[in-house]
């Protein structure tokens, strides 16, 4: 049996005494390309932004490697980890937003270059050069030196999603990275992702875009109000799904 | 025109106090500004940062500081200070009211410009690993500063007319040098005008400035 690369037991998450994530559990092997699709406002985001500890969680575990995300157990009591650590164990994942949210400031390479410079302790010019790499992969080669204020919305996400690729990290999070770009734009950054499935990245992807997460997953995950409602091969969920609420979700999805 | 060559005689005779005047309102404006935007810098800091218990203090320094006219906290500080021990003599005093004055607005400017940054910068910063410290000095820092310069500028151009309240405490500033030199020559109109003129010249070198370090600072888009 292989080691599994991310595992959640039993996730709780509550916004004040709203309970958001209701116990999540998940397993993902290296290379799984798992798709997360449901209802707005069913838990989707919440449960990546705990991965990356970008929300604190109030019950269960998160596991990376085996390595226990965020807090851990000093005299049988839960205890958050010190920032550093917690700063240390973001880098294990990568993250691609809704809103891109470049570093304005700087140019597509900086943005690139500042987590290798600053976390990975990289000299610049090898920085540099890790950078151009990325950005020629994501098709932006040519614009290393743009603003982000300079770049299309399409353009400006794959940046992001170079930011974070290049950190290599062990697994790439996207949340509905194509939800706030103009339709014509949404094939290339789709594009980028399937590029990177193709290599083997593990990826974990928050999408409304049915057809590509039915081309592009391993697995799908149906969240339904707080947790997992359905899992399983994506032909199965999307063909036949097993629940009333999945079958329900689809025919008012864009998956046809 | 006779009038206007008597004019010019009397500030040729006067050039040096004028001169004298006027150099010590831009070193007061200078001392001000920088001493009080290091501590607005502080202030503001603590003001998005800081714990509640801090940041109870430091808003309650601010909403009274800039509730309080400049010209009571430059007397307050002349004429108080030296009652609880701390002796300052009229520059030091004015000095240190300015910047008192100046760092509850560059607080505030520090903390308005830091709040104005979208969340999504910090969180994109972390979700790359970088602690917070580093995030503040790669990623909120350098866009604050872009965002308030404009402001803070404004505030360094009040400071500068601030600076005539010292005249009131006796520092031989540019107003005092010109109400004295007026008693002489009795041509008030002309040399308040004189006087004017010099202020706004600060100010529009000020101003200059500031515009040309936005340029400087501006990203591309
Ligand atoms: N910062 C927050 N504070 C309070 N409630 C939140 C916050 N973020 C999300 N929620 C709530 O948590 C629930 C799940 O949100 P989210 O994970 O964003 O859903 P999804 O990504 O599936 O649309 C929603 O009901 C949302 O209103
Ligand atoms: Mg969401």
């Amino acid at each position: 049996m292989t080691k599994n690369l991310l595992e959640i037991q039993a996730l709780r998450k509550r916004y004040g005494s709203v309970e958001v994530l209701k116990g999540v559990d998940c397993t993902m092997q290296q290379g799984e390309v798992i798709s997360i699709i449901g209802s707005s406002g069913s838990g989707k985001t919440t449960m990546l932004r705990c991965i990356n500890m970008l929300e604190d969680f109030q019950g269960g575990r998160i596991l990376i490697d085996g390595e226990p995300i965020g807090y851990e157990e000093r005299n049988g009591v839960r205890v958050r980890k010190s920032e550093k650590e917690i700063a240390r164990q973001r880098a294990l994942t990568g993250m691609a937003f809704q809103q891109f949210n470049l570093f304005p400031h700087m140019t597509a390479a900086s943005n690139v270059m500042l987590g290798l410079i600053k976390v990975k302790k990289m000299a610049r010019d090898e920085a540099r050069s890790v950078a151009e790499k990325w950005l020629e992969r994501v098709g932006l080669g040519q614009r290393a030196d743009h603003y982000p204020g300079q770049l299309s919305g399409g353009q400006q996400q794959r940046v992001a999603i170079a930011r974070a690729i290049a950190m290599n990290p062990r697994l790439m999070l996207f949340d509905e990275v194509t939800s706030a770009l103009d339709p014509e734009l949404v094939g290339e950054v789709l594009q980028v992702i399937k590029d990177l499935a193709a290599d083997g990245m593990s990826m974990l992807l928050v999408t409304h875009e049915m057809r590509f997460a039915f081309e592009v997953s391993s697995r799908v995950i149906f969240m339904n109000q707080g947790v997992i409602g359905e899992e399983g091969d994506p032909k199965v969920m999307f063909l036949k799904p097993q629940t009333e609420r999945l079958a329900e979700f689809l025919k008012t999805s864009s998956f046809a | 025109m006779n009038e206007f060559l008597a004019f010019l005689d009397q500030v040729w005779l006067a050039r040096f106090v004028i001169l004298r005047g006027l150099g010590l309102t831009v070193s007061i404006s200078l001392l001000a500004i920088a001493l009080g935007s290091v501590l607005g810098v502080l202030v503001g800091l603590a003001l998005t940062y800081g714990n509640r218990p801090l940041r109870f203090v430091v808003r309650a320094y601010t909403d009274f500081i800039r509730g309080t006219p400049v010209l009571v906290l430059v007397l307050a500080s002349f004429y108080i200070l030296s009652t609880i021990g701390i002796e300052l003599n009229a520059f030091q005093a004015g000095v240190f009211a300015l910047a008192v004055f100046c760092s509850s607005h560059v607080g505030e400017i520090v903390r308005g410009a830091l709040q104005a940054i979208p969340p999504g910068q910090t969180e994109a910063a972390k979700a790359i690993g970088l602690t917070f410290s580093q995030t503040f000095t790669s990623v909120l820092w350098p866009q604050a500063l872009r965002q308030m310069l404009p402001t803070w500028v404004n505030t360094a151009a009040e400071m500068v007319k601030a600076s005539t309240l010292l005249s009131v405490i006796g520092v031989a500033e540019l107003l005092l040098r010109t109400q004295e030199i007026i008693s002489r020559n009795f041509m008030s109109l002309e040399f308040y005008f004189l006087a004017g003129l010099l202020y706004f010249a600060i100010n529009y070198a000020i101003e200059r400035f500031g515009k040309y370090v936005e340029r400087k600072v501006s990203v591309p888009s």
